[in-house]
C-alpha cells in the first residue's frame, strides 16, 4: 500500500471534529486523496501517516537502517572473534544466559567506547563539572571527529561532484596525494608571512590536484578513455611519485634517515580552533565553505547546470549545444582541486610533513562518503561527519575495548553496500515501497 | 555556440589523415630512441661491458656487450624502428614486429648502460634468474587477470580483484596453519574468493548496483575484514593462526634437467603450472566451446543471447563465481608460494595491476597472461636494477605498468575495447 492510496475513511475518522456540511466533507476527502504529504494533514492520522512515511523506504529510513544492519553485523564479528564469547557459546544449551550476556557485554562495551570516542564521554563531562579536568577533555571526542571529518568533506565532494557530472572519480586518492605533494613543496620551500603563506599553500594544493584531475578528464574528453581505468592507474603513479619525491635532496628532512620531508613552515599550517591540545583546525570550516561553494556551483551556476545535464544524459546535453568534452574536463579539474585541497588539509592540519602515506586513505574514503551523501553537497558533509565520527570513535574502541580500528572499514563498507542496494534493506525490514527512485545513487553503466 | 560542437562525441575520435596510429607510434619511438641513445649512452660505462649469463648466478655460458656502444646502438635501433614506422607505406603490416623490436631494444639499451655502470663484480645479469623472477611475480597477476577476463567477458565488471586476492591470502594463511596443510590453504583461499565473487554477483545481478562502485566497496570490506581478523587472531598468536608452510616445488622429471629452459619452465610449485594451464584452457574455452560462445554473447549482447534461449543471469552468476575461485587461489599463492605470513594489505595493489593486465591484454585470456608476464618482468627488472645499485629510481619502474595501461586505453598505441555489455545489468523485457 502506498501513501497516495490511503482510504478515504482516514480523513473523516471518528477522532476528527464532526463535519457540518457535505461540501466540506467532500473537500476533506479530496484533500486526503490529493496529498500524500503527511505535513499537510493535522490530527492523529498525521501521526499514523508519519509512521507510515517513516516505515516506507525513504532516504533517511534506509540510511538509518543500513547503519543499524552494519552495526549488527559488526557486533556478530566482535562476538565471533572474542574467545570469551565463543567459549560461552560452547555450552550454549547448558546456560544460554551466559552466552547472551557475554555477547552483550562485548558488543555494548565496544560500541559504547565508539560513541564515547566520537561524540562525548560522560565521565569527562562530569569531571569538568566537578572541576577535575578542563573542558577541553570533554570536547576532545568532538574535536577528533571534526579533525577526521575535514579532509573527508573535500574528497567526498571531489567524488560527488564528478558523480553528478556522470563521471566516477576513483582518482581522488591520487589527486589528494599530488595536491599534498605540491602544497608540501610550497609549504617548506617558500618562507612567507602568516596568512599569505597559508593561502599560497592551499592554492598550490588545489592547483596540484586540479592538474592531476585534468589528465583523466582530458583523456576522457579527447579519446574516450574510461575515467575509472585511468584514475585507478593515476592513483598508483601518484603514490610512487610521492615516495620518490620525499627522499630527494632538498625535500627529505636532513635530520632524519627515514622517508619524510622537511616540516612545513609554521606560517603555512592551518590554525587550531581550540585550546588544550585539541587537534581540530580551520580545515573543517574550509570544508563547510567548500560545501556551500559546491552547492552553489551545482545548483546555481551555468557550469553546474551543464554538468548535471551532461551527467544525466550526455547526448541530450550535446544536442542542446553544450560541450560535453569541455564539461568532462572542467568537472575533473574542479574535482581534482577539491581532492587536492583534501590532501592539503591533512598535510597542513595534522601531518605537518610529507610521508609516503601522508594522506592515508582519504581518497578512497571519499568514495564511500560521496555514495552515502548521495552525491549532494550537504549530504556529503553529513556523511563525512558520520565517517569522521566512526574513525575518531574507532581509535578509542581500539585502545579501550581492544577491538581493532579496522572494524570501522567493515562498518563503512557495509553501510554503503546496503545503501547502494536499497531494495535489499527494504526486503530485510519489510519496508513499504517508497519513493525509491530517489534512492538510486547512480545509474549502473559500463566501462 | 556553433553547431560544430555537435561533433564532440566523447567516444568518437576523429583521426587526422596523416597522423595514423603507425605514424604517431613511430614519432614516439624516434624520440624515445634518441633519448635512450643519449641518456643511457652517457650513463653507461665506456670501458666496461655488460655480461648476460645464461644461468641463475655468475657462472655458465654468457655473452657480453660493450656498455656505451651497446646502449647507443640499441637506442639507435629503436630510432630506426620509429623511422620505418613513419616512412613505410606498408607500416601497418609490420606494426607489431617493429614495436616489439623497439621495446626489446629499449630494454637492452637500458640494461647495457646500467649493468656496465654497476660496480666491479656486479657487471652481469643472471638471465635465468631474472626470467624466473618475472614469472614468479607475474603469477598472482595472471590469476587476477584471468578472474577479471572471466567476469567481464560475461558482462560483470570486477574491480574487486584486489579484495579477492587479499581475502584469499588471509584465508589461505589461516586455514593452512590450522590444518597444517598447504592444500587446505589453497582450497580455503579459493573459497574466500568465491565468497567475494558471490557478493559481487548477488549485488550486481540481483540488485543491479553499479559494478564499479560495488567493486570499490568490496575492496574496503575485504581490507577491513582481513585487518580486523588479523588483529584479533594473528597478531597475538602467529604460531596458531599465521604460520603457513610453503608449497612444494614439483620439478618435472627429465624436462626439469634441461639447461636454461628447465629452471625457467619446469621447476615450479603446483599453482604456477595450474594458472598457466587454466589460462590456456579458458582461452580455448572462450573461443572454441559452446560455453565460451554463450559467455561472450552474454557479455556483448545479452538481449540477443536471451532471445535464443541462453540463461543470461545464470551464466553470469556461474562465471563470476568461477572467477572468484581463480582470484582466491591467486590470493593463496601470495602466502603459500614462499610460506610467507599474512600481513595487512599484503596484496599491495596487485589486484589493480591485474586489472591493468586484463585491459592491456584486451579482455583476452592469452593477452592478459602476456601482459601479466610483461608487468612481472618490469618488477623483476626493478629488483635486479636496485640489486646492482642502479641510479634509476625504482619508483619510476614501478609506475611503468600503470603508465603503459593509460597509454593503451587512451588509444595512443592502438585502442582497447571492453565487451559491449560489460557492467550493464540485464533486465529481461
Amino acid at each position: 500500500m502506498i501513501l497516495g492510496q490511503e482510504p478515504e475513511g482516514s480523513a473523516s475518522s471518528p477522532d476528527k471534529a464532526p463535519v457540518s456540511t457535505g461540501q466540506v466533507a467532500s473537500e476533506t476527502a479530496a484533500t486526503a486523496l490529493r496529498t500524500p504529504d503527511p505535513d499537510e494533514v493535522g490530527g492523529p492520522p498525521a501521526g499514523n501517516r508519519f509512521i507510515a512515511a517513516l516505515w516506507s523506504a525513504n532516504t533517511v529510513t534506509v540510511t538509518v537502517l543500513s547503519l543499524f544492519l552494519a552495526m549488527v553485523i559488526g557486533g556478530v564479528l566482535i562476538c565471533l572473534s572474542d574467545p570469551t564469547v565463543t567459549a560461552a557459546y560452547g555450552y550454549f544449551f547448558a546456560a544460554p544466559g551466559d552466552a547472551i550476556a557475554a555477547s552483550w557485554t562485548a558488543v555494548s562495551e565496544a560500541y559504547a567506547n565508539l560513541f564515547k570516542g566520537a561524540i562525548v564521554d560522560p565521565a569527562a563531562v562530569t569531571g569538568w563539572l566537578d572541576g577535575e579536568n578542563t573542558i577541553w577533555l570533554a570536547l576532545y571526542p568532538l574535536s577528533e571527529t571534526l579533525t577526521y571529518t575535514a579532509p573527508l568533506v573535500f574528497t567526498g565532494l571531489a567524488v560527488a561532484l564528478a558523480f553528478r557530472g556522470g563521471l566516477f572519480n576513483i582518482g581522488a586518492q591520487g589527486q589528494a596525494i599530488i595536491g599534498a605533494a605540491v602544497a608540501g613543496l610550497v609549504g617548506f620551500g617558500l618562507h612567507l608571512p602568516p596568512v599569505v603563506h597559508l593561502v599560497f599553500t592551499l592554492v598550490a594544493g588545489a592547483i596540484g590536484g586540479a592538474a592531476y584531475g585534468f589528465v583523466p578528464g582530458f583523456l576522457k574528453a579527447r579519446t574516450g578513455a574510461h575515467e575509472v581505468i585511468t584514475t585507478i592507474m593515476l592513483n598508483y603513479i601518484a603514490l610512487y611519485f610521492l615516495s620518490w619525491l620525499i627522499v630527494q635532496d632538498g625535500v627529505q628532512d636532513p635530520n632524519r634517515t627515514d622517508a619524510i620531508s622537511k616540516p612545513v613552515d609554521e606560517n603555512a599550517l592551518l590554525p587550531k580552533l581550540a585550546g588544550g591540545d585539541l587537534r581540530v583546525h580551520l580545515g573543517i570550516l574550509l570544508g563547510v565553505a567548500a560545501v556551500v561553494g559546491v552547492g552553489w556551483l551545482l545548483n546555481r551556476s551555468t557550469f553546474g547546470f551543464e554538468l548535471r545535464a551532461v551527467g544525466l544524459n550526455p547526448d541530450a546535453a550535446r544536442t542542446a549545444g553544450m560541450s560535453v568534452a569541455a564539461t568532462y574536463t572542467g568537472t575533473m579539474v574542479i574535482a581534482g582541486a577539491l581532492a587536492g585541497l583534501g590532501g592539503t588539509t591533512v598535510l597542513l592540519g595534522t601531518a605537518g610533513a610529507l610521508t609516503g602515506s601522508v594522506v592515508g586513505n582519504i581518497g578512497f574514503d571519499g568514495i564511500t562518503v560521496a555514495l552515502l551523501g548521495r552525491g549532494k553537497p550537504w549530504g556529503v558533509l553529513l556523511a563525512a561527519l558520520l565517517f569522521g565520527a566512526l574513525r575518531a570513535g574507532g581509535n578509542r574502541m581500539q585502545s579501550f575495548s581492544g577491538i581493532p580500528v579496522d572494524l570501522v572499514d567493515v562498518l563503512t563498507a557495509l553501510i554503503v553496500l546496503f545503501i547502494a542496494a536499497p531494495a535489499l534493506v527494504r526486503s530485510v525490514f519489510r519496508l513499504r515501497a517508497g519513493r525509491t527512485g530517489r534512492l538510486e545513487t547512480t545509474v549502473a553503466k559500463g566501462w | 555556440m556553433t553547431t560544430t560542437v555537435v561533433d564532440e562525441a566523447p567516444h568518437v575520435v576523429v583521426r587526422p589523415g596523416f597522423w595514423t596510429r603507425e605514424r604517431r607510434t613511430g614519432a614516439v619511438l624516434v624520440v624515445l630512441g634518441l633519448l635512450a641513445a643519449v641518456v643511457f649512452g652517457l650513463l653507461a660505462h665506456a670501458d666496461a661491458s655488460a655480461k648476460f649469463v645464461l644461468s641463475e648466478n655468475a657462472e655458465g655460458p654468457s655473452f657480453s656487450i660493450p656498455g656505451r656502444t651497446g646502449a647507443i646502438a640499441f637506442g639507435l635501433i629503436v630510432t630506426v624502428a620509429g623511422v620505418l614506422l613513419l616512412a613505410l607505406s606498408t607500416a601497418k603490416r609490420w606494426f607489431g614486429l617493429l614495436v616489439g623490436v623497439a621495446v626489446v631494444a629499449l630494454v637492452f639499451s637500458l640494461l647495457c648502460s646500467q649493468i656496465s655502470a654497476a660496480s666491479e663484480g656486479l657487471q652481469f645479469m643472471p638471465v635465468v634468474n631474472v626470467t624466473r623472477q618475472s614469472i614468479g611475480y607475474s603469477v598472482p597477476l595472471v590469476f587476477g587477470a584471468l578472474a577479471g577476463v572471466l567476469c567481464e567477458r560475461t558482462g560483470v565488471i570486477n574491480v574487486a580483484i584486489e579484495g579477492q586476492l587479499l581475502l584469499g591470502a588471509f584465508s589461505a594463511a589461516m586455514f593452512a596453519t590450522i590444518a597444517a596443510s598447504v592444500w587446505v590453504g589453497v582450497i580455503a583461499g579459493g573459497a574466500a574468493g568465491v565468497a567475494v565473487g558471490a557478493l559481487l554477483a548477488f549485488f550486481a545481478i540481483r540488485y543491479r548496483v553499479d559494478q564499479v562502485i560495488l567493486g570499490v566497496i568490496l575492496i574496503v570490506l575485504c581490507t577491513g575484514l582481513t585487518g580486523f581478523m588479523f588483529e584479533r587472531f594473528m597478531a597475538s598468536d602467529a604460531e596458531t593462526y599465521n604460520a603457513p608452510a610453503q608449497l612444494p616445488v614439483w620439478e618435472i622429471p627429465v624436462l626439469g634437467g634441461i639447461p636454461v629452459l628447465g629452471p625457467i619452465l619446469f621447476r615450479w610449485n603446483a599453482l604456477v603450472y595450474f594458472v598457466f594451464i587454466v589460462g590456456i584452457l579458458i582461452h580455448f574455452g572462450l573461443f572454441g566451446t559452446r560455453w565460451g560462445l554463450r559467455t561472450r554473447s552474454v557479455g556483448e549482447h545479452p538481449t540477443a543471447a536471451d532471445t535464443v534461449g541462453i540463461r543470461v543471469l545464470g551464466l553470469r552468476y556461474w562465471n563470476v563465481l568461477v572467477a572468484g575461485l581463480i582470484a582466491g587461489i591467486g590470493g593463496s599463492y601470495l602466502v603459500l608460494d614462499a610460506g610467507f605470513q599474512f600481513s595487512k594489505g599484503m596484496s599491495a595493489g596487485k589486484g589493480f595491476i591485474a586489472l591493468a593486465a586484463m585491459i592491456f591484454g584486451r579482455w583476452n585470456p592469452v593477452g592478459a597472461m602476456l601482459a601479466a608476464l610483461l608487468f612481472g618482468f618490469v618488477e623483476a627488472l626493478q629488483t635486479f636494477l636496485s640489486a646492482i645499485g642502479s641510479p634509476i629510481p625504482s619508483q619510476f619502474l614501478s609506475m611503468a605498468p600503470y603508465l603503459i595501461t593509460i597509454v593503451a586505453v587512451a588509444g595512443l598505441v592502438g585502442r582497447v575495447r571492453a565487451p559491449a555489455a560489460d557492467g550493464k545489468p540485464y533486465v529481461k523485457g
